[in-house]
């Protein structure tokens, strides 16, 4: 019997052969991987023409001195956190709306969420034209509302928050369906419960809707992060980092470094993403995980 | 009682369906009336109606713009979409069906470097150096490779938990039946995959066609633009004929239109499942 508990397992591997995942195990492993843990050794480098020499943690250090590039890391943050916020809180309203009775439910959910496959490129230069001083839509709109219109992108104060806005635009949809997903999982009993108990609507989106909406609630939050802590295109296609060093974050940067033949220096930017990515998002994913509630 | 939830479920949705018009319709419609303006007046860059249209007129200078480069680009992205993706999502299937099937620490242990890609962002300068040691830098098979490198992660994992979710036992009775590990997979445990493969399909031909970074790094020849390229470098190109720039943005955007409205609930079901999962 044992002997043939034995065969059964070792017929198991030989049916879950381990060629299968070579090909794609080969191609991970050798563009993502192995670059992934050699940048380690790269960014303690400094090149010239040809050659590179061993610097140590200078190009990290130069990375924490330099103010423009400390500046890259300080927006990156709040490019990350305040993206990250806004798609919560936007993205659950919405989320509510579009489960209420409300007409026209399925549109407005399209209307909503179509930006999520359209081109960042392209709605980047949308928005830079929408914003231009004078001319531009959102420009003229915000002088209607008393807000002088001085171009939000080349004003060093708004460029970053208004590349944030347009983010969120491009992505509060994605934010929106998880919401949505989330609140299609939550029972009826809960609702018909609180009926019951005579809560008011107030009361029971605070005491049954939030707290039940917390996976989705932390999956809008790690998944904002993460890509708001490597974002690109959006800013090099709005502002290229400017006015000046004002948009600056350390995708943009190290792309910027690459450009320069700065190539330590660069991949030094590429650990501190790395580093900083991991240093937030594994405690945060654990801290988030240990409040939901079980449903 | 009834008839007022009625009329205000009405009244909200024509309030929300105002809003939404304003903040998610009127940048798309600015593109599109801006694409059908001539030269003069979509320099003014004014939200209004073409005084007259000319929306053939313009299709036709973009496409004949710089020899046609908008024409090459389509066709490149096209190739690289339909290479990376087809490759990714076949390789991706075997390799989820391996890992969850498989036990052991290895398979975990190979499920965990995996994952790793979906939070650490590739490090450039080290891929560049890995692509030209290999000899393949700037090609377009090089592309390709990257593509299916950087969407293994989210490939894999949404397939692994369809697998994970399919019995083992119908894998052992067609052991029974003498198949072999290749039959197995093709002739039993891929069809059965179906509705994944084309959430997986479909997600990352979005990922690929719409790509940026990757293009701009690893493949940024002369004649080897995709699309999101060439709209780049239209852009400081054209800056005084913003009729022909938009209609650009509006040739890039049909394909996602087209897509969406076909498999409207399949994409956004696929991506909520992918980021929930995550």
């Amino acid at each position: 019997m044992k002997q043939s508990k034995s065969k059964l397992a070792l017929a198991r591997l030989k049916q879950y052969p381990i060629w299968f995942t070579l090909p794609l195990g080969v191609i991970f492993v050798t563009l993502y991987l192995i670059p992934t843990v050699t940048s380690f050794y790269y960014a303690t480098q400094r090149w010239t023409l040809f050659d590179s020499t061993f610097v140590g943690f200078d190009n990290f250090t130069q990375f924490f001195k330099d103010p423009f590039l400390l500046g890259g890391v300080v927006h990156t943050f709040i490019y990350a956190f305040l993206t990250a916020i806004l798609k919560v809180i936007i993205g659950m309203f919405f989320g509510v709306v579009l489960m209420s009775n409300i007409k026209f439910r399925a549109l407005l959910r399209n209307l909503v969420f179509f930006p999520v496959l359209v081109s960042t490129i392209g709605v980047g230069i949308t928005f830079q034209e929408l914003m231009k001083p004078q001319v531009g839509l959102l420009d003229q709109a915000l002088h209607v509302f008393g807000i002088p219109a001085a171009g939000l992108l080349g004003d060093v104060n708004t460029a970053l928050y208004a590349i944030i806005a347009v983010d969120v635009w491009k992505g509060v949809g994605l934010a929106t369906v998880i919401y949505l997903a989330g609140m299609a999982g939550i029972p009826q009993e809960y609702y018909e419960a609180a009926k019951v108990d005579g809560v008011n609507a107030w009361q029971n989106f605070r005491h049954i809707i939030l707290p039940l909406l917390r996976p989705a609630t932390n999956t809008v939050i790690i998944l904002s992060l993460i890509g708001g802590l490597r974002s690109f295109d959006l800013i090099w296609s709005m502002t290229g980092g400017g006015p000046g060093f004002a948009s600056d974050v350390l995708a943009s940067l190290v792309y910027k470094k690459y450009q320069a033949g700065f190539y330590g220096l660069s991949t030094a930017g590429n650990v501190v993403m790395f580093l900083l990515i991991l240093a937030l998002i594994i405690p945060l994913n654990r801290f988030l995980t240990k409040r939901e509630v079980e449903i | 009682m009834s008839t007022m939830r009625k009329a205000s479920s009405w009244f909200w949705g024509f309030v929300a369906l105002a809003v939404a018009a304003v903040i998610f319709v009127v940048p798309f419609a600015f593109i599109f009336f801006t694409a059908s303006k001539s030269t003069e007046e979509a320099m003014s860059l004014q939200f209004t109606l073409p005084q007259h249209w000319q929306i053939w007129d313009n299709l036709m200078s973009v496409f004949a713009a710089n020899q046609y480069m908008i024409v090459r680009a389509f066709g490149n992205s096209i190739l690289l979409t339909l290479f990376s993706v087809t490759f990714l999502v076949l390789l991706a299937a075997m390799t989820a069906w391996v890992i969850d099937r498989r036990p052991g620490k290895i398979a975990k242990f190979a499920n965990g470097l995996v994952l790793s890609g979906l939070i650490i962002p590739p490090a450039v300068v080290p891929t560049i150096f890995m692509l030209q040691a290999l000899h393949i830098y700037g090609t377009f098979p090089s592309m390709v490779l990257i593509e299916i490198a950087f969407g293994t992660s989210f490939t894999v994992m949404i397939f692994k938990a369809f697998i994970s979710s399919i019995p083992r036992e119908l894998d052992e009775a067609a052991i029974l039946d003498g198949a072999n590990s290749l039959q197995l997979f093709f002739r039993i445990v891929f069809p059965l995959l179906k509705s994944v493969i084309i959430t997986a399909v479909i997600l990352n031909s979005v990922f690929v066609f719409n790509d940026f970074t990757n293009p701009l790094y690893f493949m940024s020849g002369p004649g080897a633009e995709t699309v999101q390229l060439s709209l780049f470098n239209f852009k400081s190109q054209y800056l005084t004929q913003f009729n022909l720039l938009f209609m650009d943005i509006l040739i890039i955007t049909i394909p996602m239109v087209i897509l969406f409205a076909i498999f409207n609930n399949r994409i956004v079901a696929g991506m909520t499942a992918g980021a929930v999962k995550g």
